[in-house]
């Protein structure tokens, strides 16, 4: 790819077409086989977690769930791009970027069963958990960047969000002070074209979310976000930009919600099937699925056991999640302060004498 | 040992933290070369470096979102808010992420954070300046809200603040940055940060107040003096949590009970320590217990503020109600 100068939009990145034809010759890291399998991989297993997520919240089993149905290749793109060093500070569908970082399935779905415990990764202890109020983790990335940088450390934080996202004034006051004090910082927006049931061109009448990074005066650019070898590119690149005291950058990654906005919502009432239906050609494991076939022998026996092997492993972490009780009433407690005041364990107390 | 004034301690600790941790960092609005607009910060970018000593953009949300992320990674933001009148962004960021974190990640990842803010009237300044907002932070759980009412007091918090391994809301009563001159020693050593502190001691009412207002309970505590009333006066300094205990021990032996803080009275702190006396120490008042507080309206503009301020004369007539029911 040609790099680009800054401040310019460049074209919409993008190596596979829907089909899996490479449109561009690919990046160094994917004419390794085993590169490519391990992230079709971790997008398998990312939506076979996320259909079992699901079938759980169904049958009461689990809470609200966020569906990342879609939108495997941006979470693994952007993780696969990332070093141990860096910090993931994600919203609240980037399931496959957390496993990729070592979150794990029983982490993940303690938390979406409504368990603490789950954002205390074993690994990733730097990582931030979900974030749920819409744009309100693009200020810690930006305060984790300026840890990096006074402790001279050499990671860049990357936090993802929605096209909603872009509407909040968090959005742009975060950029804007990556941009200005030059911090190691990448934004990811997944633009998934749907802020629960709001369209993208109702969001917002820029012409693109990239472009949003002109008022920062930090690069910005679209990469076809259903195509994780360009995820991965475009945020390796980013990152190194970070990594070379060049500051922040916008990427911009367009795909498309194929399920509901959560477990809670039914798209049905805001969008037709026939509007989502032409999505499902363009959805990020096929392309690659069908690169694989073509170029490098993946079989139908490959994709079998590997689905296999995705299933034993999130049935497995079911059992668990479901084996494990909940914690003691008082934990409600024990975590406010590092030392417990006078009043909460007087409240504590109270509780107990029930 | 000099005699300085609360913006002169509050520079001094600053100055100390900076010297004695290397995580700290000190950011916001006009915080560096400025010195900041009431002067807390003033030569210190010059002394350490515009790297820790940093002026931000005009971002509030960004300031306490930037402090939660720098906090979360091992630094020791301690973070201005111009006004707390301008504070309102940042309580998004307060109320969704500082108070929680340790308890969301089950103690993974902390906001040892301390977040300053002038906060008060009484300065004739100009609108969204002069409110007092303790209650609505102290309403959130998590959150350390601490306000000193003298340099001394001012140094010590301030310390005990950013040593404190989680996020405090540090208001500062504006109208006593330069009112007041006390002897203050730069030795480094922080006052609890979760103890109210008792000023004087007496035998016929108790006053609480905070802030700003311990100036008033004072004068007034003074000319009850002379009228042969003495009282204990404590000052709150630790909003969130309280310190009840100490209240509750006064209350037990004066039997009245006179609150006084500057915020509006409706779901102010002098309702949740009126709340709290009145369920554990119901056989010892004497007196229904009062409130000297500003009122349910807006914030004056400066011409009118006077009449908005709990003064030492509104003190005086609670604290006389009260000696005069029993």
């Amino acid at each position: 790819m040609p790099t680009q100068p800054d401040h310019q939009i460049p074209d919409i990145t993008v190596f596979l077409d829907p089909a899996g034809y490479p449109v561009h010759e690919l990046p160094e890291f994917s004419r390794d086989r085993e590169a490519l399998v391990e992230m079709y991989s971790a997008m398998v297993k990312t939506r076979t977690f996320d259909a079992k997520a699901i079938s759980l919240q169904r049958t009461g089993r689990l809470g609200t769930y966020a569906s990342s149905l879609g939108q495997e290749a941006i979470a693994v793109g952007i993780a696969s791009a990332m070093t141990k060093e860096d910090v993931l500070l994600p919203s609240f569908r980037e399931h496959g970027a957390q496993l990729w970082r070592g979150v794990s399935l029983e982490e993940l779905f303690l938390y979406w069963g409504g368990d603490e415990r789950g954002n205390d990764f074993a690994n990733a202890r730097q990582d931030f958990p979900v974030c749920i109020p819409v744009a309100s983790q693009f200020p810690h990335a930006a305060g984790v960047g300026l840890a990096i940088v006074q402790k001279d450390e050499p990671g860049v934080a990357v936090a993802i969000g929605g096209d909603g996202a872009t509407s909040k004034g968090d959005f742009y006051e975060a950029l804007n002070v990556v941009g200005a004090w030059m911090l190691p910082v990448v934004f990811v927006i997944a633009n998934n074209q749907w802020a629960i049931s709001v369209p993208r061109l109702d969001q917002t009448r820029a012409r693109t979310l990239a472009d949003k990074a002109v008022a920062a005066g930090i690069p910005g650019e679209q990469v076809d976000g259903n195509d994780v070898i360009a995820v991965r590119e475009a945020t390796e690149r980013a990152l190194t930009r970070a990594r070379n005291g060049k500051g922040g950058t916008l990427i911009e990654c367009l795909t498309y919600r194929l399920g509901d906005h959560t477990t809670a919502d039914d798209a049905s009432r805001y969008r037709d099937d026939e509007d989502v239906s032409p999505h499902w050609s363009e959805e990020p494991l096929v392309r690659l699925r069908a690169y694989l076939v073509a170029h490098h022998g993946w079989a139908k026996e490959d994709e079998e056991t590997l689905l296999r092997d995705c299933r034993d492993q999130i049935e497995k972490a079911a059992e668990t999640y479901l084996a494990t009780p909940p914690q003691p009433a008082q934990a409600i407690f024990e975590y406010l302060y590092a030392d417990q005041p006078q009043d909460l364990i007087a409240q504590a107390g109270e509780m107990d004498d029930v | 040992m000099s005699e300085c004034t609360m913006i002169e301690a509050i520079r001094m600790a600053l100055s100390r933290a900076l010297d004695e941790n290397p995580d700290v960092v000190i950011f916001g609005e006009d915080v560096g070369i400025d010195g900041g607009v009431f002067r807390a910060t003033d030569g210190l970018a010059q002394r350490y470096g515009a790297s820790r000593v940093r002026d931000t953009p005009l971002s509030e949300a960004v300031i306490a979102g930037m402090a939660v992320g720098a906090a979360a990674h091992g630094m020791r933001p301690v973070a201005e808010i111009q006004f707390t009148g301008f504070l309102y962004p940042a309580l998004d960021q307060l109320a969704n992420h500082a108070s929680r974190l340790r308890n969301r990640t089950r103690g993974r990842l902390t906001c040892p954070m301390v977040l300053r803010a002038p906060y008060g009237g009484g300065i004739k300044a100009p609108e969204h300046h002069s409110e007092s907002i303790e209650a609505m932070l102290a309403h959130i759980p998590g959150l350390r809200v601490v306000i000193p009412s003298s340099p001394a007091r001012a140094y010590g918090l301030l310390l005990a603040a950013i040593r404190d391994p989680d996020p405090v809301v540090f208001l500062e009563p504006k109208r006593v940055y330069r009112a007041i001159r006390e002897p203050v020693e730069d030795d480094g050593v922080a006052l609890p940060i979760d103890q109210a502190i008792v000023l004087r001691e007496g035998a016929d009412a108790t006053l609480v107040a905070w802030g700003a207002m311990i100036t008033d309970a004072r004068e007034a505590a003074d000319q009850l003096a002379e009228l042969g009333i003495s009282v204990d006066l404590i000052d709150l300094a630790s909003l969130k949590p309280i310190d009840r205990g100490t209240i509750r021990s006064s209350v037990e032996k004066t039997g009245r009970c006179v609150i006084v803080h500057e915020a509006p009275l409706t779901a102010g702190l002098g309702a949740e320590i009126a709340a709290d006396l009145a369920e554990h120490c119901l056989t010892s008042l004497l007196a229904p217990i009062r409130r000297v507080t500003g009122f349910d309206t807006v914030m004056p503009y400066p011409r009118l503020e006077a009449h908005y301020m709990p003064d030492t004369a509104r003190i005086l007539k609670a604290v006389h109600d009260v000696m005069e029911f029993a």
